[in-house]
């Protein structure tokens, strides 16, 4: 019954994709489910190898907050332009959409590593899938106890919330040289509305309105790029690498589901870590 | 009420009341009972939340009912060995389940439930929730348990006539939850704050709750100290009102400050959850069950304040 409530909250583009994940929801055991249902529909018949040698994957075994879990990608490969991680999908087996982005990397992202938030609906397995520039695809994945991440009421009240909507903090840890990769911090503030939380005063469900895309460019070069859905915690919040190798200007362009663009520009000096 | 009628009701409640499906409850002042909770966390223990009541002369106030329809039972046997008065008012601090779920045992013809003007809107953005987990959790609680308040209060105090006795109820602005209201019994000059005052345990903020408007609650209760004795929702009845929001406010302070530390340098929530103020936490009883969870959400509330 409650799922019924749930799905009539979702945009009927959703719909399909949703009741077909959820159809044969019961007693399946957590692997089954992802053979049966998920692998076939994200990677179709693709094999898919043992990931503990390509990446790794962090989560808390048990969430403190199932609507903020920290999560963390960990690449035990470097990135070369000889052969790299080309592109990380993230999936929460549980949520009523589970594939929460897709990110595409390049070799001068430096290393593959990545840290988000991730909303959990219920007890879950959480999966990451690497692939590699050479087509071959590695998964790792974790057990995380968490639930309500995906209805959970925003955190801050949705009016402040709407009104610093699109607002971009970037930062950079520089390191001794520009030739190391830096880690990126890049926070969005977003309410990223799933669309399965409920308003504070009508107590109907709100529709959802999130970020779909981002993409970060250094010196008009690609280095880091993410198609993100509900899965990914307000107020999106990413750490990621690239090799600046000179100084310039870092460039995120972030788009929702309105349609709304957001653009946020720092400069990059070869001296101290610059701020926003 | 005269000086040998408060000796003699003093003398034979400060004993525990016990009786089989009877809660154990203690006299904090005269006419005003209360039973503290034991620590766990909700849904997996129980009898969590302090729980009262207040007796005039012409009817009874109940703060809390406790976190399931069976404690709800428990206390109302308590009332019923002291007096055979009528229970007129039931009053939720908040919407947490721990302690409101009780409810519905006091519903009867001629019972007000109060609570919060916000309370109804979380009672209908969080009950479903609640009673599902309070059922995976093998407790017997269904959503016809969910009572929401017959009067709310906003900002304008109410004052309820319970015979010779009058209990003042004050809405406040966003602390623990979005919800939170204290009660004062007059004659007593005691002041009942639900979780607005955790004593000897871990404070701990609601997912609707405002680590800020919380210290600004605190603050104000400081201020307004007229020697009223404080009951916390959560841990010893006995408490030294200035001590106890004085050891709160210094927990909440401390964590406010060491997460926008944190947020200043960018620096990851996963790392934070894992070591912002272990020590300073690891000193309150609860914390391991809690305190991480806090850090979690002082991140969501000022990471873009």
């Amino acid at each position: 019954m409650k799922r019924l409530i749930i799905l009539s909250g979702l945009p009927g583009l959703w719909l399909g994709v949703v009741l077909l994940l959820l159809a044969p929801a019961g007693a399946m055991a957590e692997e089954d489910a992802w053979n049966a249902r998920l692998k076939p529909f994200y990677f179709q018949d693709q094999p898919i190898e043992d990931g503990k040698d390509v990446i790794g994957l962090e989560t808390p075994v048990r969430a403190e907050d199932g609507a903020m879990v920290p999560t963390r990608i960990l690449s035990h490969i470097p990135q070369t332009p000889e052969h790299y991680i080309s592109d990380l999908w993230l999936i929460i087996d549980k949520n009523p959409s589970p594939l929460a982005g897709h990110f595409q990397l390049t070799p001068r992202s430096g290393k593959a590593d990545m840290e988000l938030r991730i909303r959990v609906d219920a007890y879950s397995p959480v999966r990451v899938v690497a692939r590699t520039n050479d087509g071959r695809l590695y998964m790792t994945e974790r057990f995380v106890k968490a639930s309500g991440g995906c209805s959970a009421p925003a955190g801050t009240d949705l009016e402040s919330a709407m009104k610093r909507l699109g607002k971009i903090r970037m930062r950079t840890r520089l390191e001794d040289t520009l030739l190391n990769p830096v880690a990126t911090t890049l926070a969005i503030s977003h309410p990223n509305i799933t669309g399965l939380q409920k308003d504070q005063v009508t107590t109907l469900f709100i529709p959802p309105h999130y970020v779909k895309s981002i993409k970060v460019e250094f010196e008009g070069e690609t280095i880091f790029n993410a198609e993100t859905d509900i899965s990914i915690s307000e107020n999106p919040n990413f750490r990621f690498y690239f090799v600046p190798g000179k100084a310039g200007t870092l460039t995120a362009t972030v788009t929702d589901t309105e349609g709304k663009v957001f653009v946020q520009e720092q400069e990059l000096t070869g001296e101290a870590p610059a701020s926003s | 009420m005269n000086r040998p009628a408060l000796f003699l009701c003093c003398l034979c409640c400060l004993q525990p009341v016990l009786a089989a499906d009877c809660q154990p409850v203690e006299a904090i002042q005269p006419g005003f009972y209360a039973r503290q909770g034991q620590d766990g966390a909700v849904f997996s223990a129980r009898n969590i939340a302090n729980t009262g009541f207040i007796i005039g002369t012409r009817a009874v106030a109940v703060i809390d009912t406790g976190g399931s329809p069976e404690e709800g039972a428990a206390l109302l046997c308590a009332i019923r060995k002291l007096t055979e008065l009528p229970v007129r008012y039931v009053i939720n601090t908040h919407v947490h389940p721990d302690h409101l779920f009780g409810n519905s045992a006091f519903r009867t013809d001629g019972v007000s439930f109060i609570g919060h003007k916000n309370l109804p809107r979380a009672l209908a953005l969080l009950g479903e929730t609640y009673v599902q987990r309070a059922q995976e959790a093998g407790l017997a609680v269904t959503p016809a348990d969910l009572v929401p308040p017959d009067q709310t209060v906003g900002d304008t105090p109410l004052t309820l006539d319970l015979g010779e006795r009058r209990i003042r109820i004050e809405a406040v602005g966003q602390s623990h939850t979005d919800n939170d209201l204290t009660v004062l019994d007059e004659s007593t000059n005691t002041r009942w704050l639900g979780d607005l005052l955790f004593h000897h345990h871990i404070p701990v903020l609601g997912g609707s709750g405002s680590v800020n408007g919380w210290l600004d609650t605190i603050r104000i209760l400081e201020r307004q100290d007229a020697g009223e004795r404080l009951i916390p929702g959560h841990g010893p009845l006995q408490t030294e009102a200035l001590p106890a929001l004085e050891a709160e406010r210094g927990y909440l302070e401390h964590m406010r400050a060491a997460v926008r530390a944190w947020l200043q340098e960018d620096k990851p929530l996963a790392e934070g959850v894992d070591s912002i103020g272990q020590q300073e936490a690891a000193t309150w009883p609860m914390a391991q069950e809690y305190h991480k969870r806090n850090i979690s959400y002082l991140y969501s509330e000022l990471e873009w304040e």
